[in-house]
């Protein structure tokens, strides 16, 4: 004898089809984006469909996804950093000067900046806090206090408008190893920060899936007070967020100078909107709580794509603004739109 | 319905009526292109299928003195079957990935302007050690012919400085303020250095403006101008700024004169009802053309100008002397 037993459905725990699954990733939209970009190039660009420029690509794209990384995990958390860009700067510049005035070896300049680097993004969350300010204006401040630094600094220890070289002194070679070397992968040059950026992009998104301090991003963007409520500790979590934002701050600047072998002290301004657009291009909502690791990376690749895909059809670069401007609206209608059916369903 | 229909028709009928009446005698695109069609200086145009160049400079957007080279780098184009692709960013980083960018397309040639050599010098040897010939221009002369490039065309900029600073002490100068457009720039700072040099005795000093912000660097100026009489002589750092210097001398009541480095035809009619003094002019028309040139002859015959040395197109000056000669030209904008 057997026995039927009917098990009513709850809609809340059903589980959702695939595709609704899929579709409603927030980096779908970015995807789709960068399929069509890429199509877009591929199409009207030979240099574009030339196996090894895809390291040139890659390594446009890496130098704005490794901040983009950092600052969609901000931005879910719900808040901006305005002085990402400059921070890249400040980063390369405290340590060449530090190691050029002192002649020390570099690394101690390396250390230095890293300390520097992530005690800015500490001095944001902690200003955040205590002031009750929007990030918004507290990170205005910031940017606009280290780009003055970064000018005024520079003329005085360096006696002009950009950093003095370092490569006669102790640990250059081993730094520039580090930073910005590169290796052949097939026909393709794989140069150090696209291995960083991948790096962050695989840690970011495990971070914020599958840890607690993930969740605890999600609802202190979400809904600070309510996360307050249940025990989330959010300010602390802001602040770490902001300590990320100077972490890949610094990896990028050890890159820029050991790259380039100097760095500019104007550099850097502007750079800010860029990793937000990535972030938002992936998926981010300006209001947080919402967005993804991944889409962000993806978001930098369209960056990347378009910035050396305008230049490899060679058309005016002019109008690369607009479409970058274009491109962002797309994106986020097309994530909205996503988003709604994904929902529906 | 029908009375709003007729008010449409009567706007249509004045807009186009307006428009028609509304019609220039002188100015605007019509003479533009008509006055250029006749400028552009060409010699015989090469045959076959068009060869790409890529010029890449340190611009920051929306300076009028690098029309100048675009359009002299556009002439000699023209003139032998290239195709000039012109971009630029002021951010060495960004500019280095342009040069990279331009390998990877395997173009024909480049013309880059080097601001920075140790951000830009590894990537521009990577060119020419790729088989692509590497002219250079405007900025980047003590280590250009070290790299490789086929040739070197501009101006040292702390011999222009130093020349504008005689030519100011020698006109009467005491206090001087040099205004500098761009902070963060090797260039410019040379200039004012140079400046300060050359006019050894008077005193100099530098001041930054906001140069993609006209009203800005007028108020700046003219607070300068205000808070410290004694200033007898602006010089400026480019054509626009000087420009925005007279409306600034005028409005501070000021009776300090101004020079400056670079032209453009505004600039030239301000030379001549005497609102501005002189210009050092570089002569970018001529750095983009050669630049260019330098390329089709070097990939033809086998050419190279300069002998082994930089080629200077400037500093030269333009002044009350020399002026009716110049106005001519700067109208076509090449000069």
């Amino acid at each position: 004898m057997t026995t039927v037993t009917a098990t009513p459905t709850d809609d809340r725990v059903a589980t959702r089809s695939a595709t609704a699954t899929i579709m409603g990733r927030p980096e779908v939209g970015a995807l789709i984006g960068a399929v069509a970009v890429a199509a877009l190039f591929l199409l009207v660009a030979p240099a574009f469909r030339s196996v090894g420029n895809i390291g040139t690509i890659l390594y446009g794209s890496s130098t704005i996804g490794i901040m983009a990384v950092a600052v969609a995990l901000l931005m879910i958390g719900g808040e901006f950093d305005l002085s990402a860009g400059v921070a890249v700067t400040t980063s390369g510049l405290a340590a060449a000067h530090l190691a050029w005035f002192f002649s020390l070896n570099v690394w101690v300049g390396i250390v230095f900046a890293l300390a520097l680097s992530l005690g800015v993004g500490a001095f944001n969350g902690w200003l955040l806090h205590v002031t009750g300010l929007p990030s918004f204006l507290v990170t205005l401040g910031t940017f606009f206090v280290l780009q003055g630094v970064n000018l005024a600094l520079t003329r005085v220890v360096a006696g002009g408008v950009s950093s003095n070289s370092l490569n006669d002194l102790d640990g250059f070679a081993s730094a520039k190893a580090v930073f910005a070397s590169s290796f052949q992968l097939g026909s393709v040059e794989i140069k150090v920060p696209i291995i960083f950026w991948a790096a962050l992009t695989v840690i970011g998104g495990i971070v914020l899936l599958r840890t607690h301090y993930g969740s605890w991003i999600f609802s202190a963007g979400g809904d600070s007070a309510a996360a307050r409520a249940v025990g989330v500790p959010v300010t602390g979590t802001k602040i770490a967020l902001f300590m990320g934002v100077g972490f890949c701050a610094w990896l990028l600047g050890m890159h820029n100078l050991f790259n380039y072998n100097n760095v500019q002290s104007g550099a850097g301004v502007g750079n800010e909107f860029i990793y937000i657009i990535s972030a938002v291009i992936g998926g981010c909502l300006l209001t947080g709580g919402y967005g993804s690791v991944v889409g962000a990376t993806v978001g930098s690749l369209i960056f990347g794509m378009t910035q050396l895909g305008i230049f490899y059809a060679g058309w005016d670069p002019d109008w690369f603004k607009t479409f970058l401007g274009v491109m962002l609206i797309a994106a986020t209608l097309v994530n909205l739109y996503v988003k709604r059916k994904a929902d529906a369903r | 319905m029908i009375r709003s229909k007729r008010a449409v028709g009567a706007v249509v009928a004045l807009s186009a009526a307006l428009a028609l009446t509304a019609c220039s005698s002188s100015g605007g695109k019509d003479a533009a292109d008509s006055s250029s069609a006749a400028a552009a200086p060409a010699a015989g145009a090469a045959a076959g299928p068009k060869k790409t160049i890529a010029m890449i400079t340190h611009a920051a957007p929306g300076d009028t003195f690098w029309d100048r080279i675009r359009k002299g780098a556009d002439a000699a184009a023209a003139k032998n079957n290239y195709e000039v692709q012109y971009s630029s960013d002021p951010d060495a980083t960004k500019q280095a990935q342009l040069i990279q960018a331009a390998i990877d397309k395997k173009v024909d040639g480049i013309a880059v302007t080097d601001p920075n050599t140790p951000a830009l010098g590894d990537v521009i040897k990577k060119a020419i050690a790729a088989g692509i010939p590497v002219s250079m221009f405007n900025a980047g002369g003590p280590d250009a012919l070290g790299l490789g490039a086929i040739g070197y065309f501009g101006q040292g900029e702390k011999d222009a400085g130093i020349a504008v600073g005689a030519k100011a002490k020698a006109d009467g100068a005491t206090n001087i303020i040099c205004v500098n457009q761009t902070q963060g720039q090797q260039q410019l700072v040379d200039r004012c250095d140079g400046v300060t040099e050359g006019a050894a005795g008077a005193k100099v000093k530098m001041i930054y403006v906001n140069g993609t912000d006209d009203s800005a660097v007028t108020t700046t100026i003219q607070a300068t101008l205000t808070q410290d009489k004694t200033v007898d002589y602006v010089v400026t750092l480019g054509a626009p700024i000087a420009l925005d210097a007279v409306k600034a001398v005028k409005a501070a009541s000021s009776s300090a004169k101004i020079g400056t480095f670079d032209t453009n035809e505004q600039l030239v009619a301000a030379i001549k009802d005497k609102s501005v003094q002189f210009a050092v002019d570089q002569q970018p028309y001529m750095q983009g053309y050669l630049s260019v040139d330098s390329i089709w002859w070097y990939t033809t015959n086998g050419n190279t100008l300069g002998g082994g040395q930089n080629v200077a197109t400037g500093p030269a000056f333009i002044d009350q002397s020399n002026i009716a000669a110049v106005e001519k030209f700067a109208a076509n904008g090449t000069r």
